[in-house]
């Protein structure tokens, strides 16, 4: 029974440390300029936390093996059970810390950093249960949102207010977000209800709505595609459906897509 | 026994009596004409459906925004037009009147009801929507509604014009006009607009836009005739 056990963990672990290793299931093909830094972290933290992993259920497979079909005492940790949940404890614990103080160095990198001073602004708003991106239109300036002025049936998804607000009237309210290659974008993020989240894969962006908070988030794509931006917050019964696409276009195209929308 | 019958007759004589106003719009007279609008109409934006393909789909050519239908001449379309004043009070229709959520759309854009008269709602789509007509006379509910679900039935039991959205596809939105008599129609995207029936009498004829308002006449039905009526909103361009 116990050489049994030991040959099921010994097989579990390394068929699981298996699917990571051949990226079975894996995020899609990074696009965007600082993608890399974040998947460089995440194959630091799989390497340190797989090895551990790994590592912890042989010595396990090897401990079951080695006490297999022998009686009598068992051999107790030096010093008793105390010491050894203190050891236990101090070990994962630096484990733990040791990973926040590394990740948080190369998240902080990308999040606090501010955006390049060329980026394209794209203003975001999240609702149940879908997404609008608003560019400034030919004058470059945004109208200011008002809440109240929020009229859906009407498609004022920002609560502009063309009539007062000359900024406003030609605002380019899009429900796809279409951004131009090799440019660098900032988003500023505002949720018009309950939390949402914003998560581009191909981007390796991911980032939540705060109700009340602009969160200002940025990134250039690196290679032209059509993907999904998704919510990633639980966010009420439509949560499934609240999604939109993510189009990076050439340079000309995206020109030419901003002339059409102003048009309209 | 005598008595009895008497009564059974009496009875059935008023049953019927109580079911001449449902058939008024055979007979009577007709007011008709069309609403324009004056003044600059604001621009329709298009909605963008793509995160829901399978209504995307059902579309060949891009969808408006339908809160102001204009067309050529200043013509205005999905105007209520219905009889706020005069007449005797017409009896509620037996048939339902139907509301579908087809495409992502509200068909029709604006549904005019009598109040009391049945309302079904459909979803053909194959996503879920989450109806939530926001009235403030009558109570206020929001339904989720799945693919392949039966359709919804209700009643509203006051005159209210109820604007419709849905809790999940932001864009979808429509009207229910909940009126006090069964004489109403909306106008076609030409304008046009026709009410038939009209017993004999004075009566005021409202027109009403969800974004320009209402406009109020008074016109006279002698028999048969059909009485020429125009409307003329005020556009306000935001």
């Amino acid at each position: 029974m116990g050489k049994l056990f030991a040959a099921a963990v010994t097989v579990i672990a390394l068929v699981s440390a298996g699917v990571f290793i051949s990226h079975t299931w894996w995020l899609p093909p990074d696009l965007s300029v600082l993608g890399i830094k974040i998947d460089d972290q995440i194959f630091e933290t799989m390497i340190f936390t797989g090895t551990l992993f790994v590592a912890a259920q042989l010595a396990l497979a090897a401990f079951v093996l080695q006490s297999s079909g022998r009686t009598g005492e068992i051999k107790l940790f030096p010093g008793g059970p105390m010491p050894m949940v203190v050891l236990a404890t101090v070990i994962v614990g630096l484990e733990v810390l040791s990973l926040v103080f590394v990740g948080t160095k190369v998240w902080a990198k990308i999040f606090l950093a501010p955006a390049e001073a060329n980026a394209v602004h794209i203003d975001v708003q999240a609702g149940q249960f879908a997404f609008y991106f608003r560019y400034p239109g030919p004058d470059g300036k945004f109208g200011v949102p008002h809440p109240e002025k929020i009229d859906e049936g009407n498609s004022n998804f920002f609560g502009l207010d063309p009539k007062n607000d000359t900024a406003a009237r030609d605002d380019i309210v899009s429900a796809s977000l279409v951004v131009p290659v090799n440019q660098p974008i900032l988003l500023t993020m505002h949720s018009k209800d309950v939390g949402h989240s914003l998560f581009i894969p191909e981007m390796r962006l991911q980032q939540d709505f705060v109700p009340g908070l602009i969160i200002p988030v940025h990134f250039t794509a690196t290679g032209l595609t059509k993907t999904e931006v998704v919510c990633t917050q639980l966010c009420g019964l439509g949560h499934y459906n609240m999604r939109a696409y993510v189009q990076v276009l050439s340079k000309e195209d995206y020109a030419k897509w901003l002339t059409d929308q102003a048009s309209q | 026994m005598h008595m009895k019958i008497a009564a059974s007759v009496a009875m059935c004589a008023l049953a019927t009596m109580a079911l001449v106003p449902s058939t008024h719009h055979s007979a009577g007279g007709t007011v008709a004409g069309k609403v324009t609008y004056t003044g600059t109409a604001p621009k329709m934006k298009q909605i963008d459906m793509a995160k829901e393909p399978s209504c995307a789909k059902q579309h060949a050519t891009p969808v408006m925004n339908e809160s102001v239908v204009a067309g050529e001449g200043n013509t205005l379309g999905d105007v209520v037009v219905y009889i706020s004043a005069g007449g005797a009070p017409s009896a509620v229709p037996s048939t339902p009147v139907t509301f579908e959520q087809k495409g992502c759309q509200y068909l029709p854009h604006v549904l005019p009801m009598q109040a009391g008269q049945q309302l079904e709602i459909k979803n053909d789509d194959q996503t879920s929507h989450n109806i939530h007509p926001m009235s403030q006379v009558n109570p206020e509910w929001n339904k989720s509604q799945p693919p392949g679900a039966p359709p919804i039935q209700t009643t509203y039991a006051k005159p209210e014009f109820i604007p419709v959205k849905c809790n999940v596809h932001p864009w979808m939105h429509g009207y229910f006009a909940v009126l006090n008599t069964s004489h109403s129609t909306v106008s076609g995207s030409n304008g046009t607009y026709s009410l038939s029936g009209l017993p004999p009498g004075k009566y005021t004829v409202t027109a009403w836009q969800e974004r320009f308002g209402t406009q109020s006449q008074e016109v006279t039905i002698a028999g048969s005739e059909t009485a020429k009526l125009d409307f003329s909103l005020k556009a306000t361009e935001y």
